[in-house]
């Protein structure tokens, strides 16, 4: 097992003007689960393929442990590359299909049998050894493709979308197992996604890339309380978090027609606007404070969400915007109605308008 | 590239015509949308609210010979055999449209037909997106190149015939990501194959591939191709040891590595030697592929020459055989063709005659006459091109037992008494990437 180290790690493609992958500094802790994720073309998946030894590092380094593998070829890096190839022999029992990459290696028929029964053992499948795949569930043939990556016992395993093919339910069910089956096992991993709910759900820390540049890596708690910048207020929790261009005024922001109180160092340190960010679970309906037109109820048992627009008034400088709110579903406001909102006392975040970097701590 | 979008015909109940410009919307609405290259009107007539698993057997052309990654079934609509795989409706589109760049760029892989998403089933629930592709006529999958029993000499002419494919699909900058025999198909090639991509959903495309690209689709595939073999002797229909599969999946390596050494790699020679430019030429040719930009750079006091191939053709046999006789043929049986094309120029002291003439009437006093033999029943047994070629090889054999120089009609008419009608039909041999099991879980 061992530690991923992106040292600015950089990738050009040839032709390209700009890094697809921009001087990437990324550590991924001995038995860590890693998330990248991101939107398309942000970088993700180019960074794992540089680890995996399939792009060109065309600056900086790579290390896994101490091991400099920047110019390393893919099949001598000691990853795997899990669900690449997830296809099962019908005539070969469960045994030969977990093990056969290790008999082409050339590893001792002994020292299969003990991988394969390890594997077995953590996959809960030593009553199938010798079963072929038709006579397995496919939950069970799922477990036989995972067990055909554990046998290798690589220091780290790598996942590249591994769940893009199965539909919606399956997704949540594939999830779950990767995730424990990961802690269970211990072996770096990581782990690729443009979903952030899989980011948030599946990683013990989750990297944030946009444009190829690293925004923020941070545990998914702490992503979700401590958004370093706009990009990932906004992109981390669904539905997503309000962000609203507003006026700064004498000891605060006015939010409606109340003023937010912010701290005097930080309102000296913006301009006279400012961006706050207000996840929909913390504004509560007021007397006043911000108005909203409530254009759709959505109706959840316990909860509601408020699909609303914000009208000019608001402080937005003009122009309408879309309002989410979380509210009792007992008593959802109706739609077409005026409500009003006012922030919870301590959440709430705070960019700068132009930067997008956040204010305070 | 985005496809162009054929509007789905729309029909009575509810299926509805729909041009959606979001290709990946998820089936939540109760219309069918069908995007194509080409309207196929037929398509709307099949049963698709029906999962494919339980498809009525009326509508397939055959039953599924395995068990497969995905839920794939053979269909025929009218003189078509088309192939339908269930997946979900970003894959699906990816993979139609990689395909049909493919197909643009002259690779050897199945064509695209449509997309078909929007399905839902009679109670309402959605129903996975699926992918259509055309039949390639006279294919076969790798496990139809055996009737009884794989001989290790078919599999390693497999093999080879996919170190080609891996090499023209490398020279395109496409990035296979799951090489295997399995994701495969093979036509005849006058004693060899040719292999053509079937599966590209794990594909890409780049400008260029980078050695460790190239290095991973290399090593996987010698894996996939030992496994493969391996399952093929587990159900004892190989009979090899475990060294002789290695052998042939090693292959894959050793034919690469020499096929893409010879077609890219630089090789420098003293500037008398200026002879070696054309044999590499013709050595390329020879390989099947011609050269598009060569860069020849001599080195500063002009003593040595270096040459590097940076763009080469594949296909040159056929290009020329296309040209001149307007016959389509794979690569060796193009070289065949050609050959017996300009032993007939020979033959009738035509060398200083126009080429383009020659074969023209090569076409009509040889090869016309040889394929007129062919009672119509045994026509899919085999390919124009390949039914010549096989007919050359039995003409050799006759003339070698007589101690004669057998004519061309003699042998066809004995070819086909004594031959033809023993081969198989090939037209359609279906079959399902059957050593694949599909890794989802029941639901």
């Amino acid at each position: 097992m061992a530690t991923v180290t992106f040292d600015k790690a950089t990738r050009i493609y040839p032709g390209g003007d700009k890094p697809a992958v921009d001087a990437l500094d990324l550590h991924v802790e001995d038995g860590e689960f890693l998330v990248l994720v991101g939107p398309s073309g942000c970088g993700k998946s180019t960074s794992l393929r540089m680890l995996a030894g399939l792009e060109d590092v065309n600056g900086g380094r790579i290390l896994i442990g101490d091991r400099d593998v920047t110019t390393v070829p893919p099949k001598d890096r000691d990853i795997a590359m899990v669900f690449q190839n997830y296809a099962l022999y019908p005539h070969m029992t469960v045994a030969d299909n977990m093990g056969f990459a290790l008999k082409i290696a050339g590893t001792p028929k002994d020292e299969i049998k003990r991988r394969v029964q390890e594997a077995a053992k953590i996959l809960d499948l030593e009553a199938y050894l010798s079963r072929k795949p038709k006579a397995l569930s496919g939950g069970q043939r799922q477990r036989v493709a995972m067990g055909r990556a554990i046998v290798r016992q690589p220091q780290v395993f790598l996942m590249d979308e591994p769940l893009s093919n199965l539909d919606a339910k399956l997704r949540v069910q594939t999830r779950t197992q990767i995730a424990s089956l990961q802690r269970r096992l211990a072996v770096t991993t990581v782990y690729v996604t443009h979903d952030q709910v899989e980011a948030m759900t599946m990683g013990d820390r989750v990297a944030v890339l946009k444009d190829g540049l690293l925004q923020q890596v941070d545990t998914p708690r702490r992503m979700y309380d401590h958004p370093n910048n706009v990009f990932v207020a906004g992109f981390i929790g669904s539905p997503a978090m309000n962000l609203l261009t507003l006026d700064t005024t004498e000891g605060g922001v006015k939010f409606g027609d109340t003023v937010h109180p912010v701290e005097r160092a930080a309102l000296a340190a913006t301009g006279n606007k400012l961006t706050l960010g207000v996840r929909p679970e913390d504004l509560e309906l007021s007397n006043q404070g911000l108005p909203v037109v409530v254009d759709v109820v959505e109706e959840l048992g316990a909860d509601a969400y408020i699909y609303g627009t914000l009208r000019g008034e608001g402080g937005t400088g003009g122009g309408d915007l879309q309002v989410i709110a979380r509210v009792d579903g007992r008593r959802p406001p109706e739609k077409g109605s005026t409500v009003h909102f006012t922030p919870k006392v301590g959440h709430v975040h705070l960019f700068d308008d132009k930067s997008g970097l956040r204010i305070g701590a | 590239m985005r496809p162009v979008r054929a509007s789905a015909i729309s029909s009575a109940g509810q299926r509805t015509e729909r041009v959606d410009d979001d290709p990946v919307s998820t089936p939540t609405t109760t219309s069918l949308q069908i995007t194509a290259a080409r309207p196929y009107p037929e398509l709307i007539d099949l049963p698709w609210e029906v999962p494919l698993e339980e498809w009525p057997e009326h509508h397939l052309a055959a039953l599924p010979r395995g068990i497969s990654r995905h839920i794939v079934r053979f269909v025929r609509l009218g003189s078509r055999v088309l192939a339908v795989k269930e997946t979900n409706a970003p894959i699906a589109f990816r993979e139609y449209r990689m395909l049909r760049t493919l197909n643009k760029l002259d690779v050897p892989s199945v064509q695209p037909v449509a997309v078909i998403t929007g399905r839902v089933d009679v109670h309402g629930e959605p129903l996975n997106a699926v992918l259509v592709t055309r039949h390639l006529q006279y294919s076969l999958p790798y496990r139809a190149l055996y009737s009884q029993t794989l001989r290790p000499d078919t599999a390693r002419r497999a093999v080879d015939a996919l170190a080609v494919l891996l090499v023209k699909l490398h020279l395109t900058g496409f990035y296979w990501g799951d090489v295997s025999l399995s994701n495969t198909l093979f036509r005849r090639d006058a004693g060899a194959f040719a292999a053509y991509l079937v599966d590209a959903e794990t594909g890409e495309l780049h400008d260029e591939l980078t050695p460790g690209q190239r290095n991973y689709d290399l090593d996987l595939a010698r894996t996939n191709i030992a496994g493969e073999l391996m399952d093929v002797v587990a159900s004892e229909a190989l009979e090899a040891d475990f060294d002789e599969v290695i052998a042939i999946a090693d292959r894959i390596v050793s034919r690469y590595g020499a096929l893409w050494g010879e077609l890219t790699e630089a090789e420098s020679f003293e500037k008398g030697d200026r002879w070696r430019v054309d044999a590499r030429i013709r050595r390329l040719n020879d390989l099947g592929f011609d050269v598009g930009e060569l860069n020849i750079t001599t080195d500063i006091d002009g003593t040595t020459v270096r040459i590097e191939p940076k763009v080469v053709d594949a296909g040159h046999h056929s290009r020329r055989l296309l040209r001149l006789t307007g016959q389509d043929a794979e690569e060796n049986q193009a070289r065949r063709l050609l050959n017996d094309l300009d032993a007939y120029r020979a033959a009738t002291g035509r060398q200083s005659d126009d080429e383009e003439m020659v074969a023209h009437d090569w076409v009509a006093a040889v090869f016309e006459p040889v394929q007129r033999h062919v009672p119509r029943e045994l026509r899919g047994k085999m390919e124009a091109a390949e039914l010549f070629h096989e007919v050359l090889e039995h003409r050799w054999y006759l003339s070698e037992q007589a101690g004669r120089d057998v004519g061309i009609e003699e042998a066809a008419t004995s070819y086909v008494a004594r031959v033809l009608p023993g081969k198989p039909d090939e037209r359609a041999v279906l079959g399902v990437d059957t050593s694949a099991i599909r890794v989802i879980a029941d639901r």
